[in-house]
């Protein structure tokens, strides 16, 4: 085992800025980043059922 | 051998790639959690200390895993919108352009680590050396695809075009790399290098290849899911997605 | 053979006549590379130091400016079309046009580049050897934003993206342009660098053309 505390872990022996600034930063991309290719995925679903709403009640009108 | 072909052919239209990522998603994520689970508990609990870098080298864990990815999916985006441009598969274009936003971010993140490492080691955020100097550039390739693409409205254009610009680019890469480590040795001599440290203990060597392990399993489950919006913008108009049950319900 | 040095005859001709689009890029060199010595100051032995780097940046900077126009105009009115359906390869063609790009902005950059050359107190041997560097490397300025130029043809904000698409591909002829010189005016031997900028010369002589062309084509769909 590498650490006496959670402090000492945190710390990082005086580096934990720099440490802890680029993990951070891996960790924030990521995470967005999967959420963000979700969210893409998600909205062009929504259009396409929109759109497929629109279209059904489209006939049903004209019938 | 026949038969073969007809199998990856089949998998290389969209319509039945669309839900083979969909099921190998989950795989792929469930690969890249356990990869880092056991990739950062070494990197963290089992690697000593480095004797002349103290914790400040545990960098090297996220660092050198997307620098190699950075390279790594340049790569394989120039070789599937190659394949894109030569045998007109609408499916390897789309997954060029899926990876490479993922791509871009490996090749920032290896910047931005690189010179949250260099500023306790070197004294400085940034120093032009030859690695930290090549990922730049790379950079700015991947951001040139992606402007490049964004600027053409019509898809089959932007994946032509993109191709031919990505082959360019691998083209390129090595000759930029070569260039800019000759310019760099000219002018200041070697430099400290990040990843030639003199005596890497084999735990590190582990946490170090492990973590690039996660990170390229990671590459690919977010890949497929952006490919699969891709998918369904480009195909919108196409009968089976509007069979899809998600757009159905 | 015949057909590309027509296209070179024809594209000059062009050029004669808008004497203002060439003037343009070669005063852009000018006052860019003057302007370096009013922001750094005017210490000779520091300017004589950045002074290759300065005339290859603002070099590449000025080939950039006539790349956009490179293929546009004949986009416009058709003249693109007829060469895509030529008999003779339009490769060889847009050689040609690649050629005439090189003569009309390159070129003068060569010619002009010792003289201010001499604002920064480069001395003989280094002054030929920027001549024979700008050169080696103009040409592959040239082919290589070529490249660049039809990927972009016709695209909204087309200008931009060039320069974004082109100038990281134009690093190795920097270092190596600006490389060569510096050897010389450190007292050491160019050769090395000048074989590089040959060898990438060839490379892009062979492929260049062929590329620019497969993008024009894309872009004619």
């Amino acid at each position: 085992m590498n650490w006496e505390s959670p402090a000492a872990f945190f710390a990082m022996g005086g580096y934990g800025l720099y440490v802890w600034g680029s993990f951070g930063a891996c960790a924030l991309l990521m995470i967005a980043e999967p959420i963000l290719a979700a969210k893409r995925r998600r909205d062009i679903l929504r259009s396409l059922r929109r759109e497929r709403l629109a279209e059904t009640l489209d006939s049903q009108g004209t019938e | 051998m026949n038969n073969r072909l007809i199998h990856w052919f089949k998998f290389a239209s969209p319509q039945s790639f669309y839900p083979l990522a969909g099921k190998m998603i989950p795989w792929f994520w469930g690969l890249a959690a356990i990869f880092f689970v056991a990739g950062l508990y070494i990197g963290f609990f089992v690697a000593p200390t480095d004797f002349q870098q103290g914790e400040g080298y545990r960098i090297i864990f996220v660092h050198v895993p997307a620098a190699w990815m950075s390279m790594f999916i340049y790569l394989v985006m120039a070789f599937w919108a190659g394949l894109g441009l030569a045998l007109n598969t609408r499916l390897s274009s789309m997954m060029a352009q899926a990876l490479a936003p993922t791509g871009a971010i490996m090749a920032f993140l290896s910047l931005w680590t690189g010179a949250w490492w260099g500023k306790p080691m070197w004294g400085a955020w940034w120093v032009w050396d030859a690695r930290l100097t090549s990922a730049l550039i790379l950079f700015f390739l991947y951001i040139g695809f992606i402007a490049l693409q964004a600027a053409i409205d019509d898809a089959r254009r932007a994946d032509k075009a993109g191709a031919i610009l990505a082959l360019v680019g691998v083209v390129n890469v090595p000759i930029i790399y070569f260039s800019v480590q000759w310019w760099n040795t000219l002018h200041q001599g070697a430099s400290v290098s990040l990843t030639r440290a003199p005596t890497m203990a084999t735990t590190m060597l582990w946490g170090m290849l492990i973590m690039a392990l996660a990170f390229w399993m990671y590459s690919i489950a977010v890949a497929l899911m952006r490919v699969r919006a891709i998918i369904l913008e480009r195909e919108a108009h196409t009968e089976w997605v509007k069979e899809l049950p998600e757009v159905k319900n | 053979m015949n057909a590309a040095i027509a296209v070179i005859r024809r594209d000059l001709l062009l050029a004669m006549r808008r004497k203002s689009e060439v003037m343009t890029a070669l005063f852009f060199f000018i006052i860019v590379v003057s302007l370096f010595p009013l922001g750094i100051g005017p210490e000779p032995v520091l300017l004589k130091k950045i002074a290759p780097g300065i005339l290859w940046v603002a070099a590449l900077l000025a080939t950039m400016l006539g790349l956009a126009r490179l293929f546009a105009p004949d986009h416009a009115d058709g003249t693109l079309e007829q060469m895509a359906l030529s008999p003779t390869p339009m490769g060889v063609l847009i050689a040609g046009k690649i050629a005439a790009h090189w003569i009309t902005t390159g070129l003068p950059l060569v010619l002009l580049a010792p003289v201010l050359g001499i604002q920064f107190d480069l001395d003989g041997a280094a002054l030929g050897i920027l001549v024979v560097a700008l050169l080696l490397g103009t040409p592959l300025l040239s082919l290589i934003g070529a490249i660049g130029a039809a990927l972009t043809l016709g695209l909204r904000g087309g200008g931009v993206l060039l320069s974004l698409l082109v100038l990281p591909l134009y690093v190795p002829t920097l270092i190596f342009g600006a490389g060569a010189v510096e050897m010389v005016v450190s007292g050491m031997s160019a050769a090395g660098h000048l074989s590089l900028l040959a060898a990438m010369l060839a490379l892009a002589l062979f492929f260049a053309p062929w590329a620019t062309t497969a993008a024009l084509r894309i872009a004619l769909e």
